[in-house]
């Protein structure tokens, strides 16, 4: 093979064609935006409506398509995560209107919405195709135009999720190249576009290296680091429901989100009642040996062990030696006393979650909060009804969202509670980024704002709107002809202008 | 002190004076007469510095030869990997470089069967009109009047006589010239039967790109074959996707027997030209592979570079970015017409040609001028010096196609001013 390599190596060096074509794609899109930035209300939505059906018609497909190319996750998961980022997206946003100008009397303020222009928006490997829905829908609601780069480990289904939703985008009345995907991702390209002056902001959503990458590049960035979520059990809580919430949130997408539980903190007191629930629940509770071979499996190496991303609780369970039954959906290691050194205290992106137990209250906040700081901004779960407690634990947690009684996997990415549904969660100033909320199209739009004078009469709804944004798109077909001669402009109004321009040349050259 | 290592000179005076007193004295008067004495010195992308530091976007990119602006950093880094390992080959011998570009040269043209490669576009004109002859064993080759085809032997004879006559080049016995769209004055040579071809440009550039009415080149093409000549196109400016299709050609659905390329094919960074003909005229191919020959014709780096041309033109992106390019200057044209009536009476356009009317015999001499002065470098077509060649390039963005117009609008003021003083001289 190497031989072969070798003699296939090419005789001349020859230029990054797909940097050089992802530039070229930032200058359609910015082609695509400057048109797109008038678009009616009624015109975004019948865009965004026929992405919301292209993109559910083929959920399914491009989950199992995910899955092949990249080996993370569950295709049935994933389906229903590509399904949430269209139609139940869309009704999330439906009202939210981004692109009519507000007219608020009372304060005598317009507000023109002002699209960003062009966004380059990264996907990771381990939500492919949700991610890529979930933006191009964001930047279609929010008139602007999107480039994504996926991860290269997804890149085949990325580009051919993006070119659908795009195809279809276009077919409703889109500008062409509104909605593009690099083929060939490297990191090379990346940090080039992300650098370039002719993007305006960044969504990356990806490793730690990534977001801070994007934070440098100069640009505007809505950048969101990783989570190392923790759920708390208190004896208030109903353990079989806590347990159930719990296995179904690690076992759901084989744990892919990264707004998954990573440990789960008890008091000592409830630490049998809960094992006992986990168990019934479809986990499997490690004993020592095991906890020790599980440790060593993904953490034996240097850092997290990758092949176990996205895997089944089975297929782990084999790698690290561990003998489970066939219906286990999650591996449950145990580390009697909290500590921050444990390794089993870090992101485990695959369906295992490390049970802890703290002597008191305060003991597992403080467990808590330290463990949170690896993903900090990040998520974490409460279970129980004390809710003196909740507010205690959620004003010490460095974390912008506490999932209750609720799986955190699917509760903080707002589809089992009622926050924004996203797969962009904002880690805020505790976890380095601008944005703290789950990321919508709202954060894609800044407002010029028309203020009057407070103690003089201003009469705001005299005030003409009607051209900010156009009835209907106004792309046409390029016509290669030459356009008519000028229309009748009246003579009077001619010879004003020229008038004009002639008097404003007395001084010029 | 413009010092650039091999030379340099104390000012941008010096530098004209010294361009008058060894290179062409001409030209460096003609163009300090005109108001736009411009030297280019750095260029980038599609902006032009002068040696005075005034920035001009190039909207002339000499007839299309800056097509993906200067020194585009993709074509730059090709060129420096084929200098790692060609040179300029040697015209005798089969090459991979020659052949793979010439293959994929005809594979955007089916009907052809061979690329014969020169170095300039008048070299592959003389080369269109040679096989031509050799293909009908006919001498006379029909062209338009104010027809331009470049400046060597055969090619300048086609062309309008300010061109020959200086060089006692004219032939008015082998080269007939008939007006443009009208094809009953073409037939009436053709009738002769003693014609090898009628050479034409798609669209005329230096005549200020009037377009051909409906159904012209097509007819010009069937009583080419009628009569048993050759129909020559002539894609120098037209061609390259800068009417919108790769050959202008192929958007007014006709099939050349032989068609010629130059210009843009080199990326503006190493001189090629191509002729690609169909079998029959290729015959002289096989006879005697040397009968035309040519030092500096098809250059291996030349056959890179124009490889790679070839390669990004089509790309989706570009093609989408013409059709964009091509869009905006539609409407903005129409916009700008409406607000300047009174001088800018027409648009000529398709793809990103384009040749603006003013209403005034040297009116885009003037409109030139002002542009200059307000940072926009186009140039006036030379047999029709009332309309001004427009002629964006291929990947321009969206930003300095808004800074053009804006750039545009501020020179309508000027360019009044200058046709009013010019009328008042006249």
């Amino acid at each position: 093979m190497s031989e072969h390599q070798t003699f296939d190596t090419p005789r001349l060096a020859v230029p990054d064609r797909a940097l050089s074509r992802a530039r070229m794609k930032v200058g359609r899109a910015a082609w695509a935006a400057r048109y797109y930035k008038s678009f009616s209300r009624e015109a975004v939505m019948a865009i965004a409506e026929a992405m919301a059906k292209a993109g559910h018609d083929r959920a399914a497909e491009f989950a199992d398509l995910a899955v092949s190319e990249t080996g993370y996750g569950v295709v049935e998961h994933k389906a229903l995560k590509n399904r949430l980022c269209t139609h139940e997206l869309l009704d999330h946003y439906r009202d939210l209107d981004l692109v009519t100008p507000r007219v608020d009397t009372e304060r005598k303020i317009i507000e023109l919405p002002k699209p960003a222009g062009v966004i380059f928006a990264l996907a990771p490997a381990t939500n492919p195709v949700a991610t890529v829905y979930y933006k191009a829908m964001l930047a279609v609601l929010s008139r602007n135009a999107i480039v994504i780069s996926p991860h290269p480990a997804a890149k085949k289904v990325s580009a051919q999720a993006a070119r659908h939703l795009a195809e279809a985008a276009e077919a409703a009345g889109a500008p062409a190249g509104l909605i593009q995907c690099v083929e060939e991702p490297s990191i090379p390209l990346v940090q080039d576009i992300m650098a370039s002056d002719r993007i305006n902001v960044i969504i990356a959503t990806g490793g730690t290296a990534m977001v801070r990458a994007a934070y440098s590049s100069g640009n505007p960035a809505l950048g969101v680091g990783p989570g190392n979520a923790v759920a708390y059990v208190d004896p208030s809580a109903s353990v079989d429901a806590a347990a159930r919430c719990l296995v179904e949130s690690k076992s759901f997408d084989n744990s892919v989100l990264c707004t998954n539980e990573s440990v789960v903190v008890t008091l000592d007191g409830n630490r049998s009642n809960l094992e006992r629930a986990l168990r019934s629940a479809g986990a499997h509770l490690c004993n020592e040996t095991d906890t020790d071979k599980l440790r060593q499996y993904l953490f034996g190496g240097e850092g997290f062990t990758l092949e176990a991303i996205g895997k089944s609780a089975q297929w782990i369970a084999e790698r690290a030696g561990i003998r489970v039954s066939p219906s286990t959906k999650i591996l449950v290691p145990v580390v009697v006393t909290p500590g921050q050194d444990d390794l089993l205290f870090r992101e485990k992106l695959c369906p295992v979650l490390t049970l802890t137990a703290a002597v008191d209250f305060e003991q597992a906040v403080t467990f808590a909060k330290h463990t949170t700081r690896r993903g900090a901004g990040h998520s974490a779960a409460f279970h129980g009804d004390d809710s003196d407690r909740l507010v205690a634990f959620s004003q010490d947690m460095p974390v912008y969202r506490v999932v209750v009684n609720a799986p955190c996997s699917q509760g903080a990415a707002g589809f089992a509670t009622h926050l924004p549904p996203t797969f962009t969660i904002g880690t805020g100033f505790a976890g380095r980024s601008s944005v703290g909320e789950n990321v919508g199209p709202q954060h894609l739009v800044h407002w010029t704002r028309i203020a009057y004078a407070k103690d003089l009469p201003a009469d705001l709804a005299g005030v003409d709107l009607s051209h900010v944004s156009s009835d209907r798109p106004k792309m046409a077909v390029p016509a290669p002809t030459a356009p008519e001669p000028a229309g009748d402009v009246s003579r009077d109004e001619l010879r004003r202008l020229i008038l004009e321009e002639l008097r404003s040349l007395k001084g010029d050259v | 002190m413009f010092n650039y290592g091999y030379f340099s000179f104390d000012s941008k005076e010096s530098l004209m004076q010294k361009a008058a007193e060894y290179w062409n004295p001409g030209k460096v008067s003609f163009w300090t007469e005109a108001g736009t004495p411009m030297v280019i010195d750095r260029r980038e992308g599609y902006f032009l510095y002068d040696m005075s530091g005034k920035r001009l976007i190039d909207l002339h990119l000499n007839g299309g030869t800056y097509n993906f602006g200067h020194r585009h950093p993709e074509l730059v880094e090709v060129l420096k990997s084929g200098l790692d390992y060609f040179d300029m080959g040697n015209h005798w011998f089969p090459s991979v470089a020659r052949a793979a570009f010439a293959e994929q040269l005809v594979k955007t043209a089916p009907h052809t069967r061979y690329a014969i490669f020169g170095a300039g576009g008048a070299e592959a004109v003389e080369i269109a009109l040679k096989t031509a002859r050799y293909a009908t064993k006919r001498k006379k080759i029909v062209s338009i009047i104010k027809g331009y085809h470049g400046h060597s032997g055969l090619s300048v004879a086609t062309g309008d006589e300010r061109f020959s006559k200086i060089f006692l080049a004219d032939k008015p016995d082998e080269f007939v010239q008939v007006p443009f769209n009208d094809a009953d004055a073409l037939e009436d040579v053709l009738k002769g039967g003693d014609v090898a071809a009628f050479i034409i440009e798609t669209i005329p550039a230096t005549y200020g790109f009037p377009l051909p009415d409906d159904g012209y080149l097509k007819t010009c093409q069937d009583l080419c074959h009628k009569y048993g000549a050759k129909f020559i196109s002539d894609e120098v400016q037209t061609g390259l996707m800068r009417t919108g299709v790769m050959w202008g050609w192929q958007g007014y659905g006709l099939k050349p027997d032989i068609f010629v390329c130059g210009k843009g094919l080199g990326g503006g960074i190493y001189p090629i030209s191509a002729c690609l003909v169909t079998e029959e005229c290729g015959q002289w191919l096989i006879e005697d592979g040397a009968a035309h020959i040519s030092t500096a014709g098809g250059s291996e780096l030349g056959c890179l570079v124009g490889h790679h041309v070839m390669e990004m033109l089509q790309r989706p992106e570009v093609i989408s970015n013409v059709q964009f390019v091509a869009e905006y200057f539609a409407q903005s044209m129409k916009e700008m017409m409406a607000r300047h009536s009174d001088i800018f009476v027409g648009v000529r356009q398709r793809g990103v040609v384009l040749g603006l009317e003013f209403d005034h015999p040297e009116g885009a001499v003037a409109v030139s001028r002002a542009l200059y002065e307000n940072g926009v470098w186009a140039i006036f077509s030379s047999l029709d010096k009332r309309v001004l060649q427009f002629k964006p390039g291929v990947v321009l963005d969206v930003d300095t196609c808004q800074e053009i117009m804006d750039r545009f609008d501020a020179a309508m003021p000027r360019a009044r001013q200058l046709l009013k003083s010019g009328r008042r001289a006249a």
